[in-house]
C-alpha cells in the first residue's frame, strides 16, 4: 500500500492548521510523525484516514484518489487506531474486535462467516488479549484497552494502519511489546504503518523515516538519523535537547537538559574543594558535584558521571579472571556508590603518587599520577611478542578539569594526555623489556578525564589549545616525577 | 401473533401472582361460551387498548436503545431530540384551539401530532446541520435540549392561557392508552413498521456508533447517512407513540438498560429484546394503571416510574454485586 500526499494544506475557520505538507509513505514502511501540541499531527492523521475532508491538495492511496472509496472500501484497506474511543457500554473484549470485521460484512443480508470468526481469533491472539475475549472492555487496564483497539484494527485486515500515540496509557515494557510487534508485522506482512509519536526517541528507534511538524508546516523529513538534529528540535519542542548516539541501536538518541539544571550547581572553582584521602590500600578522590568523566577505568568507563575517583593497590600478583567485579565488590565493601565511581587499579605504592594543580592563572586543572612500568611494551611492537605480559606495573591518570567539556574536548583530552604519557616514558627512556625498544605505555594504562561541567566552555582540548596545552605540560611533569620515584623505589628494593 | 410473543415473553422474568391474572384473562377471549358483550368489551375495548399499549411501549424502548446507543449516551431517551415535545405541542395546539380538521374527525389530535413531531425532526437536523456541518452527537443532543426547551415553553403558555380544557391537556401529556379504538392501532402500525425496520436493520452500526462516531466511521460504517437513517426510524416510533398515546416516560429510558444489565450491550440482541420487554412492560404497567384504584384509571406515565425504578434498581444492584 503506497500512500501519497501532496501539497496538503487545512484550515480551520481563519487559522491555517497544514500548510504545504507533501510526503510519500512506500509499503511496509514505519512512518512516523513527530511534532509538538498543536502542530497538526493530528488534524493530519484525520485528513489521512478521512475523518475530515481535504481542502487542498491531493492523498492517493495506490495512486487512487483518498476521496473516490467508499467507506466499506476504505476500511477494508485502512485501519485506525485512535487516542481514545471508549464506549459508554459494556462490551465484551471479543464483540468489541468482531466490529472490526464490519467492513468485510456486505449484501443485504450479511452473515458471520468462519473468515470472520478467524479474523478475530488471530487479531486476538496477536495483541495477546485472546484470554480475555469474554470479559468487558470497562473491567480493563487502559493499556489492555488500547490492545482491544488494536485488535479490532487488525480484524479489518487492513494494508495500512494509522497510530495516534498507539503507546498512550501504556507502561514502558508494553510499549517496547507492541512496537516491536509493529515492527514484526511491516516486515513480514508488508503492512505500512503511519504512527503519531510523542516520545521522539521511541519514534526514531522503530520509524523508518519520519515526518517532523512544526506549526503546521513540515521541518523535516526523513530517515531518523538525519532527522534528530539538536538545534532542529530545540527550535521546534522549545527545550533543550541533546543528541547522542544509541548504546545498540544504529539510531540517535534523545534527551534533555532541564532548564533549572544548571541554577542548581555551584559553578566557580570546583577543584579547590576536592578532597584526597590516602591510605596504603587506596587514593580516593571526592568531588564536591558529580564530575562528567571519561575514563578507560576498569569501573565506570566510558562517559559517566562521578563524585568518587579511587585509585586502588593490588599484591603485584592479583589475579582475577573478571577483575570489574572484583573491583565493584571492593567498591561495594568499602561502602563507594559503584555507579558514581571511576575505579582503577595499580601495584605501584601509592605513597609514591604524584599530583599537580595548576596556578592561579591557569586554566583550572588538576592532574594525579601512578606510574609502574615494569609491564612497558612498545605499541609498535606488541605484535611481535610471543605472550602478553601478565606482570605488575601500570600508568594512571586522572585529569580533573574546571569547565565545560563537549565531546569532542574530551576525546583530544585522551588524546593530548596520551601524547604526553609517551613523551614522558621517552624522555625517562623505558624500555619494552623483551623488545628493548622505546616503551610507549603498559599494557593496562588507564585514563579518566573529569570535567566539572560548569564555567569556563571547552570546545577542544588538542594541543594548539590552552586546555590542551595544559593539559600536555601537567601530565607530562607528573608522569616524569612519578616515573623517578618508581624508579628510585626499585632501585632501592634492588 | 404478536400478542402470544409478548405474553411469552411476559411470562418468563414477572411474578405468577400478574402471570395468573394475565392467563384468566387472556383464556376468556378464545372461548365460545362467554357472553357477546364480554366479547365484544376484549375484542373492542381491551383488545386494541392492549395492541397499543405493546406498541407504544415497543417503539419507545427501541428508540430509547436506539438514541442511546447512537449517541454513545446512556442517558438518552426518546425525547432527547425534541421530536416528542414537537409532537405534544401539536397534541396540545389541536386541544387547545379545537382544532378539527377535514376528512380526518377526531383522528385530527395524532395526525396533527404526528406531523409536528416529523416538522420537529427535520428543524432539529436542519438546523444542526447549519450549526455543525458534521452534525456530531453533541450538537444534535444540544440542538434536541433547546427545541425541547423552546416547546416546553410553548406548551406551558397555553396550559397557562387556557381554562376548560387543562384537564383535557393535562390528561394528555400523562400519557394515557384508555379509550383507543383498532383505528388508532391502524393509523400507528405503519410508522411502526418501518421505524423497527430502520432500526433493526442497523445493529451493527449501531455498536459501531456506541464506540464513537468517529470509531465508526473507520471500520466503514457511512456515518452520516447511518446516522440519518437511525435518527428517522427512531423519530417515527417516538412520534408516533406520542401521537397516539401522549408523552409517557421511563419506558425509553430505563427498560432498555434492564435489557442491557441482563443481555449486555449488543445491539443485535438488545434492539429486539427491548421491542418485546418494552412493550410487554407498558401492557403490565397499563394493567396496573386500571386496576389498582379501579373503577378510575391512574396515569400510565406514573406507574410506568413506581414499577420501573425499583426494578431497574434491583437489577443494579444486583449486576454491582455481581461485580465485586
Amino acid at each position: 500500500m503506497m500512500l501519497n500526499v501532496h501539497d496538503v494544506s487545512y484550515q480551520y475557520g481563519e487559522k491555517a492548521v497544514l500548510q504545504n505538507i507533501t510526503f510519500t509513505v512506500e509499503q511496509g514502511q514505519f512512518f512516523g510523525i513527530l511534532g509538538p501540541n498543536g502542530s497538526g499531527k493530528t488534524t493530519l492523521l484525520k485528513l489521512l484516514s478521512r475523518e475530515l475532508s481535504l481542502q487542498k491538495g491531493t492523498i492517493t492511496l495506490n495512486a487512487v484518489p483518498l476521496a473516490s472509496f467508499s467507506s466499506k472500501e476504505l476500511a477494508r484497506l485502512v485501519a485506525v487506531l485512535p487516542q481514545s474511543a471508549d464506549s459508554a457500554f459494556g462490551y465484551t473484549v471479543k464483540e468489541t474486535v468482531e466490529l472490526g470485521r464490519y467492513a468485510h460484512q456486505t449484501g443485504l443480508f450479511p452473515t458471520w462467516t468462519e473468515e470472520d470468526e478467524q479474523a478475530v481469533a488471530e487479531a486476538l491472539e496477536q495483541v495477546g488479549m485472546a484470554h480475555k475475549e469474554q470479559e468487558t472492555i470497562d473491567c480493563l487496564s487502559g493499556g489492555e484497552r488500547q490492545r482491544v483497539y488494536l485488535a479490532r484494527a487488525l480484524a479489518q485486515k487492513p494494508s495500512l494502519l494509522f497510530l495516534d500515540e498507539p503507546t498512550n496509557h501504556m507502561d514502558i515494557a508494553q510499549q517496547i511489546k507492541l512496537l516491536d510487534q509493529l515492527k514484526k508485522w511491516t516486515e513480514e506482512n508488508q503492512l505500512t504503518v503511519v504512527a503519531i509519536f510523542h516520545d521522539m526517541n521511541l519514534a526514531s528507534l522503530y520509524c523508518d523515516r519520519l515526518l517532523l511538524l512544526h506549526e503546521g508546516k513540515m521541518v523535516g523529513l526523513g530517515e531518523p538519523s538525519d532527522m534528530i538534529e539538536e538545534k532542529q528540535l530545540e527550535t521546534v519542542f522549545q527545550a533543550s535537547v541533546r543528541r547522542q548516539a544509541h548504546p545498540v541501536v544504529s539510531k540517535p538518541l534523545l534527551t534533555f537538559v532541564p532548564q533549572t539544571y544548571s541554577d542548581t550547581r555551584q559553578q566557580n572553582d570546583s577543584l579547590s574543594a576536592l578532597t584526597i584521602a590516602q591510605d596504603g590500600e587506596q587514593i580516593v578522590i571526592t568531588t564536591p558535584q558529580p564530575f562528567k568523566v571519561l575514563s578507560s577505568a576498569v569501573v565506570g568507563a566510558g562517559f559517566q558521571w562521578a563524585t568518587h575517583f579511587v585509585n586502588r593497590h593490588v599484591p603485584k600478583h592479583y589475579r582475577c579472571d573478571d577483575p570489574e567485579t572484583e573491583m565493584k565488590q571492593y567498591l561495594q565493601s568499602h561502602s563507594f556508590a559503584v555507579h558514581r565511581t571511576i575505579g582503577m587499579m595499580t601495584a605501584v605504592y601509592l605513597e609514591d603518587a604524584v599530583w599537580i594543580k595548576s596556578s592561579e592563572e591557569e586554566v583550572p586543572l588538576f592532574v594525579m599520577v601512578t606510574a609502574g612500568v615494569g609491564n612497558a611494551v612498545d605499541a609498535a611492537k606488541a605484535w611481535e611478542k610471543r605472550e602478553t605480559a601478565e606482570g605488575i606495573g601500570t600508568i594512571n591518570v586522572f585529569i580533573f578539569i574546571d569547565g565545560q567539556l563537549n565531546e569532542t574536548a574530551f576525546v583530544q583530552a585522551m588524546m593530548t594526555t596520551t601524547e604526553a604519557k609517551v613523551k614522558a616514558l621517552y624522555d625517562a627512556h623505558v624500555l619494552d623489556p623483551e623488545t628493548h625498544t622505546l616503551a610507549t605505555g603498559t599494557s593496562t594504562d588507564c585514563i579518566a578525564i573529569a570535567s566539572s561541567q560548569t564555567g569556563r566552555l571547552f570546545e577542544y582540548a588538542g594541543t594548539a589549545t590552552p586546555l590542551g596545552k595544559a593539559i600536555g605540560r601537567f601530565v607530562y611533569e607528573a608522569t616524569t616525577e612519578a616515573l623517578r620515584k618508581y624508579k628510585k623505589r626499585r632501585g632501592d628494593g634492588k | 401473533m404478536l400478542l402470544g410473543i409478548s405474553i411469552g415473553s411476559l411470562s418468563i422474568p414477572f411474578s405468577s401472582i400478574i402471570d395468573i391474572f394475565l392467563e384468566q384473562w387472556w383464556g376468556i377471549a378464545p372461548s365460545p361460551d362467554i357472553p357477546d358483550t364480554l366479547v365484544q368489551i376484549v375484542m373492542a375495548i381491551r383488545l386494541p387498548r392492549v395492541v397499543l399499549a405493546f406498541l407504544v411501549g415497543a417503539s419507545l424502548s427501541l428508540a430509547g436503545a436506539a438514541f442511546q446507543g447512537l449517541l454513545k449516551n446512556p442517558l438518552a431517551d426518546p425525547y432527547t431530540l425534541g421530536v416528542s415535545s414537537g409532537a405534544s405541542v401539536g397534541a396540545v395546539v389541536v386541544l387547545f384551539f379545537h382544532l378539527q380538521l377535514p376528512w380526518f374527525g377526531s383522528f385530527t389530535l395524532p395526525i396533527m401530532s404526528i406531523a409536528f413531531g416529523l416538522l420537529t425532526l427535520f428543524l432539529v437536523l436542519f438546523f444542526t446541520r447549519a450549526v455543525d456541518p458534521r452534525m456530531s452527537v453533541e450538537t444534535i443532543i444540544l440542538t434536541g435540549i433547546i427545541f425541547s426547551a423552546f416547546f416546553s415553553a410553548l406548551i406551558s403558555l397555553m396550559i397557562a392561557l387556557t381554562g376548560e380544557e387543562l384537564r383535557q391537556i393535562i390528561t394528555w401529556l400523562m400519557g394515557s392508552v384508555a379509550m383507543r379504538s383498532w383505528k388508532y392501532v391502524v393509523m400507528m402500525l405503519p410508522f411502526f413498521i418501518i421505524g423497527c425496520l430502520l432500526l433493526l436493520v442497523n445493529h451493527r452500526e449501531l455498536n459501531a456508533f456506541a464506540f464513537g462516531e468517529e470509531a465508526a466511521a473507520h471500520i466503514g460504517v457511512h456515518v452520516a447517512k447511518r446516522k440519518l437513517v437511525i435518527l428517522i426510524g427512531a423519530s417515527l416510533l417516538t412520534g408516533a407513540a406520542v401521537a397516539v398515546s401522549g408523552a409517557i416516560g421511563f419506558v425509553g429510558l430505563v427498560v432498555p438498560h434492564m435489557i442491557r444489565l441482563v443481555a449486555g450491550p449488543n445491539h443485535r440482541l438488545l434492539l429486539p429484546l427491548s421491542l418485546l420487554y418494552g412493550g410487554a412492560f407498558l401492557v403490565l404497567a397499563d394493567l396496573a394503571a386500571r386496576t389498582m384504584i379501579s373503577p378510575s384509571e391512574l396515569p400510565i406515565g406514573i406507574i410506568t416510574s413506581l414499577i420501573g425504578a425499583p426494578l431497574f434498581a434491583g437489577l443494579f444492584l444486583n449486576r454491582m454485586k455481581r461485580k465485586t
